[in-house]
């Protein structure tokens, strides 16, 4: 049990970088564009992956009538989720040092693996949404307006994971270290449980 | 008629074997290129990039131009000494003063040649300076930015040709002049040239962190006319030498009287011995007056300011600092291989190259075996200095370029050739034509310790022949050589913009990391820049009109603008607020009388205009910069003289 007290703390643990490094990363590269233009995503806000690509997206995405790209303050998300995460991730570590000292049921594990499970799954769904609603609402004054094939307006808003083609773009959607951090600690917690209820089991 | 017939047989016969034996030269020329991979070896496909950067001085187009290597492809033609219409240099209010001498405003001027900034011996890739030959000037050029940013005047001096070349350690670019003239300038008869004529050679150093420029001393040697130049490396590090002409002081027909001394000068100055004098006191401070401009890439604007003394060092001042090393017939080139030992004159009116040991210097100086003396500076023996000769068969020897690996190339100016030849055994190893008089060469590095030894670039006087022809005039050519085997292999030429009198050169990485995309705007120092388009304004001094103007794709702030009256001066002060690397945008007006300006991400840049008629008069960007450039435009509304329109501005209302 003590070993899976410390995997759940690790896992916990894991989750704080994304107060270090970007979750997220979303590139637009193009024959005229040699250097892509790219944006990371950190938890509490946008960062060119250059020092100015989020002018130079805003400024391409001008001629669309894409709004241009949220600062901090623009949005909620900025500022909560980093208190949830920070949240859970001290929920984590406290359960875990529990688990180690007076030993506590594994299944508080699996309570707080679906917790987070179900945050992030809503936090995935919302940072989608986000992506549909930059992609779509776009000013009806837009210098150009271009459509599908079968005359719906087109929406420019980059996959949630992988490659799309934008007009002649080639976006590309991946998570970063600090997402990447973020699953392997919701997965440790599981590994956690499991190993929390062998050893549970084997005594 | 028999007779008759065998002739015209026998012609018939010779023409064609005439035409056959041209016709198998052809194929066979045709062949060799197709047979071997010269092509490949100039091939630069799309998306890739040249190994080296080639400087080309542009002579009379006062500028400098960049070519890949060995792609022979143009890049860019960076304006130094002439206006340029293509980014406003020299015509936009803040590059004006870098052409301001003490002659006024002179927007052009003759560049010579190309030297790159060194650090111990080798190409550091910091700066590139060149000379203006004209009005004497020398320019610095900045290697991240592909900008003049500085341009000193030569007081006493014309005909600024032995230069722009630099010590091993950039700690002087040397301007050597052609012309000697009366020091300082008087009213006097020409016939009295003879010994009242000076030759200025002046010692520019170079601040080491910024390369600021500033006239350290003068050196005023005899009449004579000092060609070209080329400082000592290695152990000659502290020398340097300075090709010299019409020793005879003629000054009518020089074609002639120039030519009548069998040998003229290479000058031996051991620049550390006067730099010595000159820091214990030595030297004459000497009213002068000449123009020192500097641009500050922080206010992108150039300050022109007027200097009023120069330092200047007799010779005789200086006892053993310099000496007269004896060189054949005219010498124009003077060139030191990479290990400072052997100093190369090219006696252009001569067959054979002369070589001269920097050892052998020394040991007849310590031995103090000369030949006389001229206006008190000792000739050194010519069979005492002498290292070697190069029995060529070539005529009109003009420059020696180095490969690094012992051997030396030389131009034949007359004989129109490149021929290579051994260090230390004088011996020809090599030689091939070039096509219509070559005139100097370049490999890159070249003129340091270490040149890189697989291209040599040598620059032609007349292109005839070689491209489609473009009327009685053709630009010159450029001829790239693989020099990295025994023999030479011509792989490629190319159209050069006006006349290549020499090139600097170096490997790519050198400049690629350093080179500038963008200006900052947080660190736009512009007194007339804004940091956003929201500060743009309009403001009325008097009769001075300054539009604080941004500029994004695809519009102008403001772009309408009114209150303007016929008499005023208006300023239009545009900041290009993109931060994106090669998004430039222009600026011109309806009947502006100077150029349309460009101005770089992040820079400020102004353009005055004078409305002369009421109306309504349009502005439009110059540089396509978008889908929507051809919006990008806007319009002044000029009332008449005293009229009492209020000033408005707007964007979008
Ligand atoms: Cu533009």
């Amino acid at each position: 049990m003590k070993r899976a007290g410390i995997i759940m703390v690790l896992g916990s643990i894991f989750l704080l970088g994304i107060f270090v490094f970007p979750l997220w990363n979303i590139r637009l590269g193009a024959p005229q564009y040699p250097e892509p233009l790219g944006i990371n995503i950190y938890i509490n806000g946008l960062q060119g992956e250059n020092e100015f690509d989020i002018q130079n997206i805003d400024g391409l995405n001008h001629y669309i009538g894409m709004k241009t790209l949220p600062k901090p303050e623009d949005m909620w998300e900025f500022s909560v989720f980093p208190k949830v995460v920070a949240l859970m991730a001290g929920i984590g570590i406290v359960i875990g040092l529990l688990s180690v000292f007076i030993k506590i049921s594994p299944t508080w594990f699996l309570i707080w693996f679906v917790s987070m499970s179900v945050l992030g799954a809503l936090g995935i769904y919302d940072f989608n949404l986000w992506l549909v609603d930059y992609g779509s609402d776009l000013d009806p004054n837009a210098i150009m307006k271009l459509v599908n094939p079968d005359g719906t307006p087109m929406q420019y808003n980059p996959p949630l994971i992988g490659h799309k083609k934008l007009l002649n773009f080639d976006a590309f959607s991946y998570p970063r270290a600090g997402g990447i951090l973020l699953g392997i600690g919701i997965i440790l917690s599981l590994v956690a449980y499991f190993v929390g209820k062998k050893s549970q089991s084997s005594t | 008629m028999k007779i008759r017939i065998l002739l015209i047989n026998c012609f018939f016969i010779a023409a064609l074997a005439f035409m056959v034996s041209c016709g198998q030269a052809g194929e066979k020329n045709g062949n060799g290129a197709l047979g071997t991979s010269i092509a490949e070896k100039v091939y630069v496909a799309p998306g890739e990039r040249d190994e080296q950067y080639g400087f080309l001085s542009g002579g009379y187009s006062g500028n400098l131009t960049v070519y890949g290597l060995p792609s022979g492809r143009l890049f860019k033609e960076i304006p130094v000494f002439s206006q340029f219409p293509t980014s406003g240099y020299g015509y936009s209010e803040e590059t004006k003063p870098m052409l301001n001498t003490s002659f006024g405003f002179i927007p052009w001027d003759d560049l010579h040649h190309p030297d790159i900034s060194q650090t111990n011996g080798e190409l550091d890739g910091r700066w590139i300076f060149a000379n203006g030959n004209n009005t004497p000037r020398i320019a610095r050029i900045s290697l991240s930015t592909f900008e003049t940013e500085e341009i000193i005047e030569v007081p006493n001096s014309a005909g600024n040709h032995s230069s722009s070349f630099i010590t091993e350690n950039t700690e002087y670019v040397v301007a050597g002049t052609r012309f000697s003239v009366p020091v300082p300038q008087k009213d006097m008869p020409i016939k009295e040239y003879k010994s009242n004529f000076k030759g200025a050679l002046t010692f520019i150093a170079v601040e080491p962190e910024h390369g600021h420029m500033d006239i350290k001393f003068q050196l005023l040697m005899p009449g004579f006319n000092y060609d070209l130049s080329h400082p000592g490396r290695g152990k000659s590090h502290g020398w340097f030498f300075f090709s010299t002409y019409n020793t005879e002081e003629a000054s009518t027909l020089l074609e002639v009287n120039a030519s009548q001394n069998d040998k003229d000068f290479i000058a031996a100055v051991n620049w550390k011995k006067i730099e010595e004098f000159v820091n214990n006191g030595g030297g004459t401070k000497m009213p002068a007056n000449y123009a020192h401009n500097v641009y500050d890439e922080s206010t992108h604007t150039a300050k022109s300011t007027m200097k009023t003394e120069v330092l200047t060092v007799n010779p005789s001042d200086v006892p053993g600092a310099i000496y007269f090393l004896p060189t054949p017939k005219s010498p124009h080139g003077c060139d030191v291989d990479p290990s400072g030992q052997y100093i190369i004159g090219a006696g252009k009116l001569s067959a054979n190259i002369t070589v001269h040991s920097f050892d052998k210097m020394l040991a007849a100086i310590e031995a103090e075996k000369f030949d006389g003396d001229a206006y008190g500076i000792p000739i050194i023996n010519y069979d005492d200095v002498l290292a070697g000769s190069v029995q060529s068969g070539g005529l009109g020897p003009l420059h020696t370029e180095f490969d690094g690996r012992g051997n030396a190339y030389t131009t034949f100016f007359i004989s129109s050739e490149v021929v290579k030849w051994k260090l230390g055994t004088w011996e020809v190893v090599d030689r091939k034509p070039t096509y219509y008089s070559v005139g100097h060469l370049m490999i890159p590095g070249g003129n340091s310790r270490k040149p890189h030894g697989k291209y040599l670039v040598a620059m032609n006087k007349i292109t005839k022949d070689r491209y489609l022809p473009t009327g009685p005039e053709m630009e010159h050519s450029a001829q790239i050589y693989d020099i990295s085997g025994e023999k030479m292999e011509l792989l490629y030429d190319f159209p050069t913009h006006g006349e290549p009198h020499y090139a600097a050169g170096c490997n790519a990485e050198l400049l690629v990391e350093n080179s500038k995309k963008i200006y900052r705007i947080d660190e736009n120092n512009h007194p007339y820049g804004i940091k956003s388009p929201a500060d743009a304004r309009v403001e009325r001094d008097g009769n001075e009109v300054h539009i604080y103007m941004s500029t994004i794709r695809s519009h102008f702030t403001p772009d309408n603008i009114e209150g303007i009256k016929v008499g005023d001066k208006v300023y239009f002060h545009i900041t290009n607020h993109e931060q994106d690397f090669d998004v430039p945008h222009g600026f011109s007006m309806i009947g502006q009388g100077t150029s349309e300006i460009l101005i770089m991400p992040g820079q400020t840049k102004t353009s005055l205009w004078e409305p002369k008629r009421v109306g309504v008069w349009p502005f439009y960007c110059t540089d396509f910069c978008s889908a929507l450039h051809q919006e990008m435009q806007g319009y002044v509304r000029v009332s008449p003289a005293g009229s009492n329109i209020e000033l408005a501005w707007s964007l979008d209302e």
